[in-house]
């Protein structure tokens, strides 16, 4: 993997990477050591001055029941949009592998939600659960199901799961379609050949193969699901109604700033931190194994 | 396809024309809302054919806001540069420096190269909503608030473009360099008329995916921005969604949450080819 050949010198790469590391150190290091330091501190109620109490914002929260709550409506909500949205792609990549034309234009039509940014997928779905105007919450009524996902906790909890689904297809279509599209040919005609039916040959030969990506996809969609999907929440519930969709990455930023609970929100800021580079290691580990392939 | 069954066939062709339909539904019905009036739209069923009132609605959301009566009258346009500003520039941030540290760590050796390329490689995946609040307050120390550098520069804090540049750059053979050199040729001269011409299309599938990220971003802009003058289009759909049963203009809503969608869709749609390279390589 490593060059042979360089360039003589060591004060121009210096200089070229000083860019890239200053801008880290001011908005990266710092900041996450900043929120390591204040995690270690109580500040009064006037912001005037901090007591170090060690460990004791990480033991308030670990017997927080809300923050518990809120760690398992994370896991609750992450794993429903990796799932759902992973299950949806891989049965439109599924399809569209078996079709030989047509399957570029299927790709563009699939493929454009992934530009949708996540507060406005959930503008648009609010809009169509919306009480008094919305089309599904009208037609629902219709039905005889009340749906009021402000008071209900369960329906706004479908709600965000719903919204944040939806702009993930896109994404997890196309590295199935990749995936499948890897997968040589004449594998599935020799099965095909010996008298496998289509799905017994999705079942033992084209999902074993697709493993490693359904992996990967599965560590990038839960940290989609962990982050990215603020834009969602607080669009269509800002983490209501009574918490019941306050997920961790809202919980940080609603004791922080709406709170101004500044040594809980440093707390669990790191708590993520750890969460996130545990996942970053996962996902390593995968991308090493690839390049070696 | 193995077999040539027809029914499969056509079920084949329902089956995507079904998720189609699953993911077209809302953004018509938006477009649908945007283009009526307002007493349609607040007596249900919302219709599902477009109104006439297209060009009106348009022309209030981009440069006038909601008509009088419904809170505050904020024009879009103002936004929308706002937003191309932070896109472009979180873009070409990105794309610079990452070019520049891994044209550094694959063809220099200097002193402490594997400790930069750990501190840069630590940075990967770690979204800036993590740290959050300590990020706000350099930011607001550093007097870049309502700013557009503020907007821009903790968002070019990441490594996941530098690491695919180096990846790239890993497979170009090192005859290259050697030719290069003995034709007397300075490393940033390599780096100018080498180099960056033959990563053109790694550069272009980073262009469309980091522009979407940067046009796309949310809670940094909502916090960072008091200003309206300088508030992105994403952000500020939020504060005109009405809370409770107050009165909101839906027509300008939908049409500013149009506005905000279509430019990252017409660039990943106009530009496939890259958005596909550049997502399946970058994965960010």
């Amino acid at each position: 993997m490593e060059k042979r050949v360089f360039f003589k010198g060591w004060l121009l790469p210096v200089m070229l990477v000083a860019p890239q590391l200053i801008i880290s150190f001011i908005f990266f290091f710092y900041p996450s050591g900043q929120a390591i330091w204040n995690s270690l501190f109580l500040p009064d109620p006037f912001g005037l001055k901090t007591e170090f109490v060690g460990l004791d914002n990480f033991r308030f929260l670990l017997s927080d029941p809300y923050y518990l709550a809120s760690f398992k409506t994370t896991i609750i909500f992450s794993t429903a949009v990796s799932v759902s949205s992973m299950a949806i792609g891989l049965y439109l990549a599924a399809l569209a592998d078996r079709l030989i034309k047509g399957a570029g234009v299927y790709q563009t039509l699939l493929i454009w939600p992934y530009a949708i940014a996540p507060a406005i997928a959930g503008v648009l779905w609010l809009f169509m659960f919306n009480g008094n105007i919305g089309l599904a919450s009208y037609y629902l009524k219709a039905l005889g199901y009340e749906w009021n996902h402000t008071l209900n906790g369960d329906q706004a909890m479908f709600l965000v799961i719903l919204a944040s689904s939806w702009g993930r297809i896109s994404y997890n279509f196309l590295f199935f379609l990749a995936g499948l599209q890897a997968i040589p040919k004449s594998i599935i005609e020799a099965a095909a050949i010996d008298g496998a039916s289509f799905w017994k040959r999705f079942g033992t030969i084209v999902i074993p193969l697709l493993s490693p990506i359904t992996f990967f996809l599965l560590v990038v969609n839960i940290v989609y699901a962990f982050f990215d999907t603020f834009g969602v929440i607080h669009t269509i519930t800002s983490g209501g109604p009574e918490q019941s969709t306050t997920i961790l990455v809202y919980k940080v930023f609603s004791d922080g700033f709406v709170s101004q609970d500044l040594g809980s929100s440093a707390a669990q800021s790191v708590i993520l931190l750890v969460l996130v580079g545990i996942l970053t290691v996962i996902q390593f580990k995968y991308i090493e194994r690839k390049v070696h392939y | 396809m193995v077999e040539k069954k027809k029914s499969g066939y056509w079920l084949t062709h329902l089956g995507l024309i079904l998720g189609i339909l699953f993911i077209f539904f809302p953004v018509w019905l938006t477009f649908v809302a945007s283009t009526v009036t307002q007493d349609a739209i607040i007596q249900p069923p919302l219709p599902v054919i477009p109104g006439g009132e297209f060009f009106e609605n348009y022309a209030n959301a981009l440069f006038r806001g909601a008509p009088e009566g419904y809170g505050a009258r904020v024009p879009v346009m103002q936004m929308m540069i706002n937003s191309a500003i932070m896109a472009i520039g979180i873009t070409v941030g990105k794309i610079v420096i990452s070019l520049l540290s891994a044209f550094a760590f694959v063809y220099f050796r200097f002193p402490f190269r594997n400790l930069c390329f750990w501190l840069i490689f630590i940075t990967l995946m770690l979204p800036v909503e993590v740290r959050i609040v300590p990020t706000y307050e350099v930011v607001a120390n550093l007097n870049l608030l309502n700013s557009y550098t503020g907007l821009i520069f903790p968002l070019i804090a990441s490594a996941t473009a530098t690491f695919l540049f180096r990846q790239f750059f890993m497979t170009i053979p090192d005859e290259m360099v050697e030719a290069a050199r003995m034709d007397g040729c300075s490393p940033m001269r390599f780096f100018i008329d080498i180099l960056v011409p033959i990563s053109k299309t790694n550069i272009a599938a980073l262009f469309v995916i980091l522009f979407i990220f940067g046009w796309n971003q949310y809670l940094w802009p909502l916090l960072m921005t008091t200003d309206p003058d300088m508030q992105t289009i994403v952000m500020a759909i939020d504060s005109m969604i009405p809370t409770g049963d107050d009165f909101a203009h839906w027509p300008t809503i939908m049409a500013t949450a149009m506005l905000a969608m279509v430019p990252p869709v017409i660039i990943v749609v106009s530009m496939q080819k890259f958005f596909v390279k550049g997502l399946l390589e970058s994965d960010k």
